[in-house]
């Protein structure tokens, strides 16, 4: 059993829950960008809930499928397809043997995840499925899909019911204007007050470069450093720290100029300051968030990023318990 | 704001919570040697302890980061363990680290990373020279084989890894007023060679993959550090070689050894000089020369 793919899409990649403990070494988690997708599309077909999927950026891949089989989309909202026939989003459907699936343009979010039933069947790699194209690891060869490629497919799961739908108050509202939860620190104390809590105050809009490794944002304002003598080793450009780790979800700033989000593929560690990180149950939305939407950091303390942690797990039950 | 009690001071070290699932602990603000030593004694001995919670622990230059669970670990009595080992570590009499010094071979003033800082020239401090023209005229060598001279004759310690897969930072062991600094590149570059010897701000690197970057390139080496598809012998099941702590002594080849030594990574049967090593930070501060010297005889003498 396998899947032809017909055409790539932007940027189609094997994903999963990702890899974890070996950050220090410089290999970071990856996995899909919106876990909460992710997990929910093979939940709703009776897959294991990590199991590998095909994370679709903005415009949707064309497979053929050379065997029948149940799949569902979760997230970003593009039309599935079967030869030409719209098929539902949050829903199991069967895509008939010799059938091409493929997807209409996307109208809200970034990211579709689409599970096909038993998950998709590469090795694993350091624990994992999931693809990291800056090490050449895990997927398909370490890299996106491109046109020609086939992939394996697991077993089929037995307890895969057709039309099975997600339950509304579980599927995501997707937003053109995200709020952003942060928690401060590392190093906004090199910032001037002023622009340290301008930062919060200003829309900021997603460039271009907005990818698996990072999500860069213009359109705020220079963002000024404190006047000092640079730090023996971190060199002269006051947004320069000694080279250290970077938390997955850190905000840098090279230069004061257009800030970083760093999402599960992003470098482990560099010299640039980080003004601040956002948390946990937020960094699903950051996988969503189209180019050119805009953005607005809100900052928080502990509590409530446990809170928000603790209602996202609430969720994430909900979601295994959906009948 | 709550956020802000999240940072506290005991001395010199800063305690800064990073979201809900890293602790963030720098050492010191500037690189030294005390600081690094500081970070991995604290970081090994935190690994030991198999604290439940506990997802990943990274060492750094001056810094380190533990990521944990908070629904496992509070953030409170983390920082609140990390302190006393800091403590104990402070404390200590003896301060040895057990390690390993590895010979990594260097062809400095390669046509690989020459070609491609050409390529790149329009982003760099010089564009009239090459990199290894402009470290060597700002650190005040006479010549490039003066300033080549200098990066190989005196060893390093890997004092992080990271960045990207298995890239490892170096901080060379000679006093501060004989450490070599280059400024990044003015805008990175999209493009580095594989096993580049590259260096910025006071630390050496060797890019692990092909791929972006902003340090100064000196040279290539035809030793791998990744193999994420297991055909490196002297690389085991983390697919990465280099480890914070290791001991990394240069020496410079000619273009015949490094094509013998690329044929032989290549056919999986490059073997790197490796030998284990107990180092002393306090024998090394009396006499960091004589230390180097040391550490050299070790590696050849064994």
């Amino acid at each position: 059993m396998t899947i032809d793919v017909i055409k790539p899409g932007l940027a189609t990649s094997i994903q999963d829950t990702g890899r974890q403990g070996n950050y220090h070494l410089g290999i970071p988690p990856s996995g899909g960008m919106d876990q909460r997708s992710l997990r929910a599309a093979n939940l709703l077909l009776g897959n294991p809930e990590g199991a590998a999927v095909l994370e679709c950026a903005l415009m949707g891949p064309e497979l053929q499928f050379t065997e029948s089989r149940c799949v569902a989309a979760c997230g970003a909202e593009m039309t599935p397809k079967v030869d030409g026939e719209p098929q539902p989003l949050n829903e199991v459907f069967r895509v008939p043997a010799g059938s091409t699936l493929s997807f209409d343009f996307v109208k809200a979010g970034a990211r579709l995840y689409l599970a096909i039933e038993g998950g998709i069947d590469v090795p694993e790699k350091l624990g994992s499925r999931s693809t990291y194209s800056l090490g050449s690891l895990g997927g398909l060869e370490g890299r996106p899909l491109q046109a020609g490629d086939q992939l394996d497919l697991m077993p089929a799961a037995t307890s895969t019911q057709e039309g099975r739908r997600l339950p509304e108050l579980l599927v995501p509202n997707f937003s053109k204007h995200y709020m952003l939860r942060v928690m401060s620190g590392i190093y906004d104390h090199r910032l001037t007050d002023e622009s340290r809590e301008r930062f919060y105050e200003e829309d900021w809009t997603v460039a271009s470069e907005a990818d698996r490794i990072g999500y860069r944002m213009k359109g705020g304002s220079q963002l000024s450093f404190i006047d000092r003598e640079p730090p023996f080793g971190a060199g002269d450009d006051p947004s320069n720290i000694v080279d250290a780790c970077y938390p997955m979800g850190s905000i840098q700033v090279p230069s004061g100029s257009e800030p970083i989000i760093l999402h599960r593929d992003a470098v482990t560690g560099g010299g640039y300051a980080m003004i601040g990180t956002v948390i946990s149950a937020d960094m699903n939305w950051v996988g969503q968030v189209q180019p050119h939407q805009k953005i607005r950091f809100v900052r928080v303390g502990l509590e409530e990023a446990l809170a928000a942690r603790a209602e996202y797990q609430q969720l994430m039950a909900a979601l295994r318990q959906m009948p | 704001m709550t956020a802000t009690k999240a940072t506290t001071t005991s001395a010199q070290v800063r305690y800064c919570l990073a979201g809900d699932e890293f602790l963030f602990v720098e050492l010191s603000e500037e690189m030294t040697l005390e600081a690094f030593f500081r970070s991995l004694s604290i970081t090994q001995r935190l690994k030991t302890m198999s604290i439940p919670g506990i997802i990943e622990i990274c060492p750094a230059n001056a810094s380190y980061q533990v990521r944990y669970d908070p629904d496992q670990l509070s953030a409170e009595v983390l920082q609140e363990t990390l302190e006393t080992l800091d403590r104990e570590v402070s404390a200590q009499k003896v301060r040895t680290v057990d390690t390993r010094v590895i010979e990594v071979p260097v062809l400095y003033n390669d046509p690989w990373t020459h070609e491609t800082l050409m390529r790149f020239r329009d982003r760099h401090q010089d564009p009239s020279g090459t990199d290894l023209d402009y470290a060597a005229r700002i650190n005040g060598f006479d010549s490039v084989d003066a300033f080549i001279e200098a990066h190989s004759a005196s060893p390093w310690f890997v004092s992080m890894v990271g960045f990207v897969s298995g890239l490892p930072f170096m901080y060379q062991m000679v006093p501060r007023e004989r450490q070599i600094q280059v400024p990044k590149y003015l805008r990175p570059r999209t493009d580095t060679p594989k096993q580049t010897v590259g260096y910025g701000g006071c630390f050496s690197c060797i890019y692990s993959v092909r791929g972006a970057g902003g340090y100064q390139m000196f040279g290539v080496t035809p030793m791998p550090n990744y193999d994420p598809t297991g055909q490196q012998p002297h690389i085991d099941d983390s697919m990465i070689f280099f480890r914070p702590g290791d001991i990394v002594k240069h020496r410079a080849i000619d273009r015949d050894e490094y094509d013998r030594l690329s044929a032989d990574a290549e056919a999986g049967r490059f073997e790197p000089r490796v030998v284990p090593f107990t180092f002393d930070l306090d024998d090394f501060n009396r006499d960091p020369d004589g230390y180097s010297s040391r550490i050299e005889e070790v590696l050849y003498d064994h």
